[in-house]
C-alpha cells in the first residue's frame, strides 16, 4: 500500500513545562512505530512549508495512538500552532520516519539511556520496551522543569542533572555519570550535538556499544533531498560519499559509524 | 482530449515532472506516488564522480518557501548508471537526467557516458546558486551559455535542456543564448540567490552563507520569466518555480510553458504531483481545451 500524509487526530493537548508541550495523536503512524523514530507534522498555515521532524515519546499500537512531546520553538513557528490544537483538532502527519532504537541489543546488559533537553522524550519508549539487567535512566534538564520524571522513574532507575543545580546533579547528563560512578555495556542517547559528542567521546574511550540519535535541519523528510546529511566514517552505500541521510539512515546511528 | 506532450520529440503521457534535487531519483518518493502517473521523473544532478555537497544547514524555512545550499551532492554517474536509471525504468515515464559539472569538460563526460544508456532526456545544470565553481559560472552569462550548450550537444544522444539562472539581467537572453548554442528546450527556473540571518545566534542560518529560495514565494518570479523565455526562443520551455498546486501548474502553462516541474511543494506532500496532474485535467475538461499546446501561452 502506498503511504501518504495523513491526518493525524488530536485526543489530547497539555503543557508540561515552559514551551514543552504533549500530544496525544490517533494515527496510521502508530502501528509500525518504534521507539526513535519521528514523525514530520504539517503546519496548516500556508506560510510554513517544511514537515517538522517530531520524536515519538510513547507508542499505543493497540489503540492506533502515539505520543510526542515538543517544544514550541518560538511565536509565529509551527510548534506554536500545533501547541493551539486541542481534543478533535487534526494535523497533517506523515511517519513513521527513520530507524529508531536497536532495542534487542541491550538485552542481558546494564544500559544507560540517556536523555538530554527536548532529546528528552524519546528516551521514554525506549526505557517502556528495553530489557535489560540494568537499566540506568540519566536525564538532563535545565532547571527543575523536569517534564516525564514520574514516568521515566516508574520505568527504570531514574538519575537526572539540571544545569542549574536545583533537582539531581548540577551540570549535564555526563556529570551525572560520573558522580553516581555509573557503568553500563551499552548506551542509548539523545539530545544535543554537544552532549551527544560528550557521550560518544565517553563511549569510545571504554569501548561500550553505543547509539546516538542525530538531529539535523531537514527538508523532505524522507531521504529524497540529502538536506539533513551528517558526516560518517566509512563512505556510505547510498550515498557514495561520506555523508548519511539523518532522516532515512538514521535518526540513530552507531556512535562510531559517524563523525559529529 | 489529451494530456500528452511532446518535448524536444519526446513524447511524456502528461506535462508534469519534478524539479531536479526535490526527489532524489525517485525512490524514496516511489513509497508516497505511483511515479508511471508522471509525464517525467527528472533526477537528482550527477556530475562525473561523487560531491560530497556543502556542509550543513543545509536548508532554512522562509515565509511561504525555503532556501537551499545543498551543494549538489551526488553518487557520481557510475553508481547513477547502475543503481537509478534500472530503477527507473521499472516505471512507465520518461527519465530526465540532471547533469552537473564544475567544467565544460566534466558536464561532457557525464553526457558521454550517459550516450548509450536508455534515458530519454538530459538536462543541463548551469544555474545552481550553491556551488563556487562551475555550475552558474555559465549560466550567468550568455556567451559562455551559448558555448556550454555547444559543448555538450556535440556528446549528447538525448534531447538537452539547458537549466537557465533566474540570477540574471535578462531572461531572454539567456534563452537566446542556450537555443542558439543548439539546445533542444529551455527549463528555468532555478532558485534565486537568498541569504538568512539569525537573530539571536547573529549568524548566517546555511552554512553555506547563501541558498536558492524556492516555494510558492517565488511563483510569480518564475511565472513571468517564463513568460518572457517562451517569447524569445522557439524551443520548448519547461516551466518551474513554485508550483504547489494544479492552478499555479496552469498560470505557467498559459504564459509559455509546455510543460511544468514541480520542486519544493513534494516537500509539503509527497504525493503532490499526481494531484496536479488531476487538476490539470479537470481544468483541460472544464474549460474544453483539447490538448496542453493549445493551452501554451495562450496568454499574450
Amino acid at each position: 500500500m502506498m503511504k501518504k500524509k495523513e491526518d493525524a487526530l488530536v485526543i489530547s493537548q497539555e503543557m508540561l513545562a515552559n514551551d514543552i508541550y504533549s500530544m496525544w495523536l490517533k494515527t496510521e503512524a502508530a502501528s509500525g512505530a518504534e521507539p526513535g523514530q519521528f514523525i514530520s507534522m504539517y503546519a496548516k498555515d500556508g506560510s510554513r512549508l517544511l514537515p517538522r521532524p517530531i520524536s515519538i515519546c510513547e507508542i499505543d499500537r493497540g489503540a492506533g495512538r502515539l505520543r510526542v512531546v515538543y517544544r514550541v520553538t518560538g511565536k509565529g513557528t509551527g510548534t506554536e500552532e500545533f501547541s493551539r490544537l486541542k481534543a478533535g483538532d487534526t494535523v497533517p502527519v506523515i511517519g513513521p520516519l527513520g530507524n529508531g532504537f536497536p532495542v534487542g541489543k541491550a538485552k542481558g546488559k546494564n544500559a544507560f539511556l540517556i536523555g538530554g533537553g527536548i532529546g528528552v522524550p524519546p528516551i521514554l519508549e525506549l526505557a517502556k520496551q528495553i530489557e535489560c539487567e540494568k537499566k540506568h535512566i540519566i536525564v538532563g534538564y535545565r532547571d527543575a522543569q523536569t517534564f516525564l520524571r514520574e514516568e521515566f522513574a516508574q520505568n527504570g532507575e531514574l538519575h537526572i542533572s539540571t544545569e542549574d543545580g536545583s533537582v539531581g546533579t548540577k551540570g549535564n547528563v555526563m556529570d551525572a555519570i560520573r558522580e553516581q560512578a555509573l557503568k553500563a555495556d551499552i548506551i542509548y542517547a539523545c539530545g544535543p550535538t554537544p552532549m551527544l559528542r560528550a557521550v560518544k567521546a565517553y563511549a569510545e574511550e571504554r569501548g561500550i556499544e553505543c547509539y546516538i540519535s542525530l538531529e539535523e535541519r531537514m527538508a523532505c523528510g524522507i531521504g529524497a533531498c540529502l538536506a539533513c546529511v551528517c558526516r560518517s566514517k566509512e563512505k556510505d552505500h547510498h550515498t557514495n560519499v561520506h555523508n548519511k541521510r539523518v532522516c532515512k539512515d538514521g535518526p540513530v546511528f552507531l556512535s562510531t559509524e559517524v563523525e559529529i | 482530449m489529451d494530456m500528452k506532450v511532446t518535448i524536444a520529440g519526446v513524447e511524456w503521457k502528461n506535462p508534469v515532472t519534478v524539479a531536479s534535487g526535490t526527489f532524489g531519483s525517485g525512490a524514496e518518493f516511489a513509497d508516497y506516488v505511483d511515479l508511471s502517473r508522471l509525464g517525467a521523473v527528472t533526477t537528482k544532478g550527477v556530475a562525473n564522480i561523487p560531491w560530497e555537497g556543502n556542509p550543513t544547514p543545509r536548508v532554512a524555512e522562509t515565509y511561504g518557501g525555503m532556501m537551499n545550499a545543498v551543494g549538489l551532492q551526488n553518487p557520481g554517474i557510475d553508481v547513477f548508471c547502475e543503481r537509478d536509471i534500472p530503477f527507473l525504468r521499472q516505471y512507465d515515464t520518461k527519465i530526465i537526467v540532471n547533469v552537473c559539472g564544475k567544467s565544460a569538460e566534466d558536464y561532457c563526460e557525464v553526457v558521454e557516458r550517459l550516450a548509450d544508456e536508455d534515458v530519454d532526456m538530459l538536462e543541463i545544470n548551469i544555474s545552481c546558486p550553491n556551488v563556487k565553481e562551475g555550475g552558474i559560472a555559465f549560466g550567468q552569462n550568455p556567451d559562455a551559455a551559448e558555448a556550454i550548450t555547444k559543448a555538450v550537444k556535440k556528446y549528447a544522444k538525448q534531447p538537452v535542456i539547458m537549466k537557465l539562472s533566474p540570477n540574471v539581467t535578462s531572461i531572454a537572453d539567456m534563452a537566446r543564448a542556450v537555443e542558439a548554442g543548439g539546445a533542444d528546450a529551455v527549463s528555468l527556473i532555478n532558485t534565486i540567490t537568498g541569504m538568512k540571518i539569525d537573530i539571536e545566534r547573529k549568524a548566517f542560518v546555511l552554512a553555506n552563507r547563501t541558498g536558492g529560495v524556492s516555494g510558492p514565494a517565488i511563483h510569480p518570479i518564475a511565472v513571468r520569466m517564463v513568460y518572457e523565455a517562451a517569447h524569445a526562443v522557439n524551443v520548448p520551455v519547461i516551466g518551474m518555480g513554485g508550483i504547489a498546486c494544479a492552478e499555479d501548474a496552469i498560470e505557467m502553462i498559459l504564459a509559455g510553458a509546455s510543460a511544468v516541474s514541480v520542486g519544493t511543494a513534494n516537500f509539503h506532500d509527497p504525493a503532490v504531483t499526481v494531484k496536479i496532474v488531476d487538476g490539470i485535467e479537470a481544468y483541460m475538461r472544464r474549460q474544453g481545451f483539447e490538448s496542453v499546446a493549445e493551452m501554451t501561452g495562450i496568454v499574450e
